[in-house]
């Protein structure tokens, strides 16, 4: 066979998406093309995307499971609306996902699998890569399952192991598309399969017969090009939310000096926070799996009491669960990191889809005046600065924090510029002296109104506290009303008055204009591309996008005060645009909302805001 | 005599007052709890801790006031979790001698859970079970060990629940330490006490308390001047078990469990009487002796069981320090550039 020649075309960006059935090892097809353009220098998002199940009857579409790669010469914000590739590895995947390809994306599907029988199974009433209905794409039609076991013949494996190692010869497809070296996964399999060579061989064989197949095709006539990103200069890595947030924290531990402790039980999305930890008893950290939610959180209250960055992860249900042991710390006022990585609800909900829809519960959900601060991380990559955050704040200030993120930036990697530990800001937890003889439980610093962390074992400072009202400075039981008012009162003002320490609100875009988007959480991305789409067009439009939602920064009247009209957009009902309402009664604030366990795409955004621009 | 050596030991002698809080006690006057706190007092100076070692940990009930009137570090938290926050306590740190004040309600219902698996880990800490069989805080409900049939505030036809034997629940969550003991008997409470601050691993004391208000009595068949010589089996490790006014009656096993002989009849001695052995590690006689219940049989008080068993807390030291020995990644700075990293110039 002779080489033909292709056409290159130069992107600035291109979204991939790899669906097929739960079983099909999408996650890993999806990880290793997005690792390896990392490594050549893209910057990318990624957004996995799978249903709870861990092997759902096959070639249904509830068992799809997808991964979807964002990559670019250019800065990524999101893991992109609409595929410019999709690869199907059967009907199911190809019949829920091909409203996420754009018109005339390229679709690389295993033309083996389409049969009657499952073509039926998936919904088609006739065979999709027959019937017309595929014309306004480039179909890739490849004999995937077939040419797999083809190209393992000599390596006489079983067919269990070539019908696993179908994936690689999709990616090996997508590698000439993108003209992409096959190096890198080389390299991959090496380390991944060291005690076991043959699957180094098996991998590489496949790959190399999938990356082969595509260079002799005919259907492909264009292939891609993604140059390097321009990045700052650094040292990079690709991170997962739920990889940052245990990171975040361990650096936290190391800077404070306080070991690390986590209380936790496993839960969807949250369960990777739990399994990281566990990893790194080299550097100290304390990891207790408890019988339940309760135990995790109750657990990681007596860590704390005895002097560690105590730490509990979860996700809704399971910060429901933890409601009664959160006021506990409130009036212990000890210092505790609540990470919910969000999904969606009520009850079980969608376990495996994001959601912003906690955020009143981290702000209200516990019995009594329980104030906590509540910060939200934005991306992937800051998931790691804000646990850091949370740990700095929770021990300085003596309080709870919960740190809301998402099932989508948990499982979601992004490009990650490795810091220096030294170079993070200090973190000075107010630790009470031994012997110190004006030491009592709640006596406070004047300013911050913290009072001191007294940590059993040290000489003289011996004290009882607990879930009773306690009487001020002294720190007895003490059911006074006046007192009761006077602790309340206290235990709020504290927590307020962190506002004095964390940054301002920034505004992207000039401080006056026609609207402003407010948003926070995972939705960053994709309001900032729509934003500046139509900031690009010469629209008088901004963005604000909160990470710390109780309290809010200082500025934050002042960022209102400058826009003629305020939306606030949220995967939620409106629950911080309630919460604005009620801080904010002298704004007007209008909402978009999606509750679908599906992040906003970019173009519904622009959608709204232009419509709400032309609005008199 | 062992020494616990993870926690640190006083250079001075200290007494029953070193222990004494400034806090009112406001137990009904003949409450359980007094006898319960005075043991207390008595036994931690004998342990010989530094006072700054010792952390008791609470739930919620008349039990878990506990804390506020012993002068030491103290935690009262949430109803039924004294168990899970005392786990946190002493994994976080292992050089504190923990103990836990808890009830039937408190470990036995709301916080079941919790109080099987800090057994199941055994994590090395002292649970007092306060016993009373009621819910004396809320004024009078069945407790799970309220005796079948028994009228309280719910359950004016008679309870119809069977209650836990909370020894039996021990063994079976594979507890190393049980001891029963009843509060009018400050001697040896305070000795049973002291053996499990000894004992490395979770160690479940049951005191057998009586709420004066709203369960008066409820151990009166075991506690009473008439009958507890034949209801109360004192056990001694070594010694064979014999109870009685004149320890003229035996417990003898039979191969269909355990059976009461008198010594002299039937050709009965000394020698056909069970010695107890509360080391052993299989729990089967154990468990025997923790269902006995009077009037068929006397009860058995003292230290039932103490088997040595790795703790979880010290093997949580052991899994770190061989983890810190054999490891590449020693900081946070190294966990970061671990793995695949690349470097754009």
């Amino acid at each position: 066979m002779t080489k033909k020649k292709n056409n290159v075309v130069e992107k600035d960006e291109v979204v991939v998406k790899f669906v097929g059935d739960s079983g099909d090892g999408m996650q890993l097809t999806g990880t290793l093309f997005s690792d390896a353009a990392a490594i050549l220098g893209n910057d990318i998002a990624t957004f996995p995307d799978y249903p709870a199940e861990i092997r759902a009857p096959h070639n249904t579409i509830a068992g799809v499971s997808g991964f979807q790669v964002h990559l670019g010469k250019i800065k990524i914000h999101t893991p992109g609306d609409l595929c410019d590739v999709l690869v199907a590895m059967n009907p199911a995947s190809l019949k829920s996902n091909l409203k996420w390809a754009k018109p005339g994306a390229n679709i690389i599907v295993d033309a083996d699998v389409f049969e009657d029988k499952a073509n039926e199974k998936a919904g088609y009433k006739s065979n999709p890569l027959t019937d017309g209905s595929l014309d306004n794409y480039n179909l890739i039609a490849a004999p995937i399952t077939s040419m797999t076991k083809g190209a393992l013949t000599e390596l006489n494996v079983d067919p269990k192991t070539a019908d696993k190692s179908k994936n690689m010869f999709a990616l090996g497809i997508i590698n000439f598309l993108f003209n992409r070296s096959l190096e890198q996964t080389f390299k991959f399999f090496e380390v991944k399969f060291k005690k076991k060579p043959v699957f180094i061989n098996v991998n590489k064989t496949v790959l190399q017969a999938g990356y082969n197949y595509a260079e002799t095709l005919e259907a492909i006539k264009t292939t891609f090009n993604v140059s390097a990103a321009k990045m700052e200069k650094g040292t990079y890595r690709n991170i997962t939310g739920n990889l940052a947030v245990a990171w975040g924290l361990l650096a936290a531990s190391e800077r404070s000096g306080r070991p690390i402790f986590l209380g936790s039980y496993p839960i969807t999305p949250a369960t990777e926070i739990l399994m990281e930890l566990a990893k790194h008893k080299s550097l100290g950290a304390k990891v207790f799996q408890a019988e339940d939610e309760i135990a995790g959180i109750c657990s990681a209250i007596g860590a704390s009491f005895t002097g560690s960055l105590a730490v509990t992860t979860t996700s809704g249900p399971g910060l429901s669960l933890k409601s009664e042991a959160i006021g506990l710390a409130v009036i212990t006022e000890l210092p505790l990191v609540i990470v919910n990585v969000q999904r969606g609800g009520p009850s079980t909900g969608l376990p495996t889809k994001s959601e912003q829809s906690d955020l009143m519960q981290a702000l209200f959900g516990r019995n009594g005046e329980a104030p906590v601060i509540v910060i939200a991380a934005s991306t992937s990559v800051n998931c790691f600065y804000y646990a850091y955050e949370a740990a700095k704040l929770s021990m300085e200030h003596m309080t709870p924090v919960i740190l809301l993120t998402e099932g989508c930036l948990g499982f979601g990697s992004e490009l990650f510029k490795i810091p220096k530990v030294k170079d993070l800001p200090a973190i000075n937890p107010p630790i009470a002296e031994a012997n110190d003889k004006n030491f009592k439980p709640y006596r406070r610093n004047d300013k911050t109104l913290v009072r001191q962390w007294a940590l059993p074992g040290t000489e003289g400072l011996r004290h009882r506290i607990g879930g009773l009202e306690k009487e001020n400075i002294v720190g007895n039981v003490c059911t006074d009303p006046m007192n009761h008012q006077i602790m309340t009162d206290l235990r709020a003002e504290k927590v307020e008055k962190i506002a004095d320490f964390i940054p301002n609100q920034e505004l992207f875009g000039e401080k006056e204009g026609d609207l402003l988007v407010v948003g926070w959480g995972s939705t960053h991305g994709a309001i900032f591309s729509a934003v500046d789409e139509l900031q690009k067009q010469g629209k008088k439009i901004s963005q604000t996008h909160f990470n710390y939602i109780m309290p809010f920064p200082k500025n934050t009247d002042k960022i209102f005060k400058g826009f003629k009209k305020i939306i606030v957009c949220e995967l939620n009902s409106g629950q911080l645009v309630n919460y604005l309402r009620m801080k904010f009664p002298q704004y007007q604030f209008t909402q978009y909302n999606k509750v679908q366990g599906l992040p906003f795409v970019v173009s519904e955004l622009k959608e709204k805001f232009n419509q709400i621009l032309k609005e008199k | 005599m062992d020494e616990n050596l993870t926690v640190e030991r006083s250079r001075v002698p200290l007494t029953k007052e070193d222990f004494v809080s400034d806090q009112m006690v406001k137990w009904c006057p003949g409450c359980g709890g007094h006898a319960i706190l005075s043991s207390v007092a008595n036994v931690f100076p004998k342990i010989g801790y530094k006072k700054e070692n010792f952390c008791v940990v609470s739930g919620i009930g008349c039990s878990s006031r506990f804390p506020y009137y012993v002068n030491t570090y103290g935690f009262h938290g949430i109803h039924g979790r004294a168990n899970a926050i005392a786990t946190g306590v002493k994994i976080a740190n292992p050089h504190l001698s923990v103990w836990i004040a808890t009830g039937d309600g408190d470990s036995m219902a709301i916080g079941g859970n919790h109080f099987i698996h800090i057994i199941r880990r055994n994590v090395d800490l002292n649970i007092l079970l306060f016993n009373n069989q009621i819910y004396g805080l809320t004024k009078g409900q069945y407790s799970p060990t309220t005796p079948m049939g028994s009228i309280t505030k719910t359950s004016p036809q008679g309870t119809i629940e069977h209650p836990f034997n909370p020894g039996e629940l021990v063994l079976g969550a594979q507890g190393t330490f049980f001891a029963r003991v009843v509060d009018n008997n400050i001697k040896m409470m305070t000795d049973v006490m002291f053996e499990a601050a000894r004992h490395d691993g979770t160690s479940v004391i049951e005191i057998l308390e009586n709420c004066v208000i709203f369960a008066d009595k409820t151990h009166e068949l075991i506690t009473s001047k008439d009958l507890r010589d034949d209801h109360q089996l004192h056990l001694k490790n070594g010694e064979p078990m014999l109870f009685g006014k004149n320890k003229e009656k035996g417990i003898r096993l039979a191969t269909a469990g355990l059976e009461i002989v008198k010594i002299g009849e039937n050709g009965i001695t000394e020698n056909d009487i069970l010695v107890h052995d509360q080391y052993s590690q299989d729990p089967g006689i154990h468990l025997m002796l923790a269902k006995m219940q009077p009037p068929a049989f006397p009860i058995a008080l003292g230290v039932i069981r103490s088997a040595m068993f790795p703790t979880y807390d010290d093997m949580v030291e052991e899994q770190i320090l061989n983890a810190k020995k054999s490891a590449t990644i020693k900081s946070v700075d190294d966990l970061l550039n671990s793995g695949d990293t690349w470097e754009i110039k």
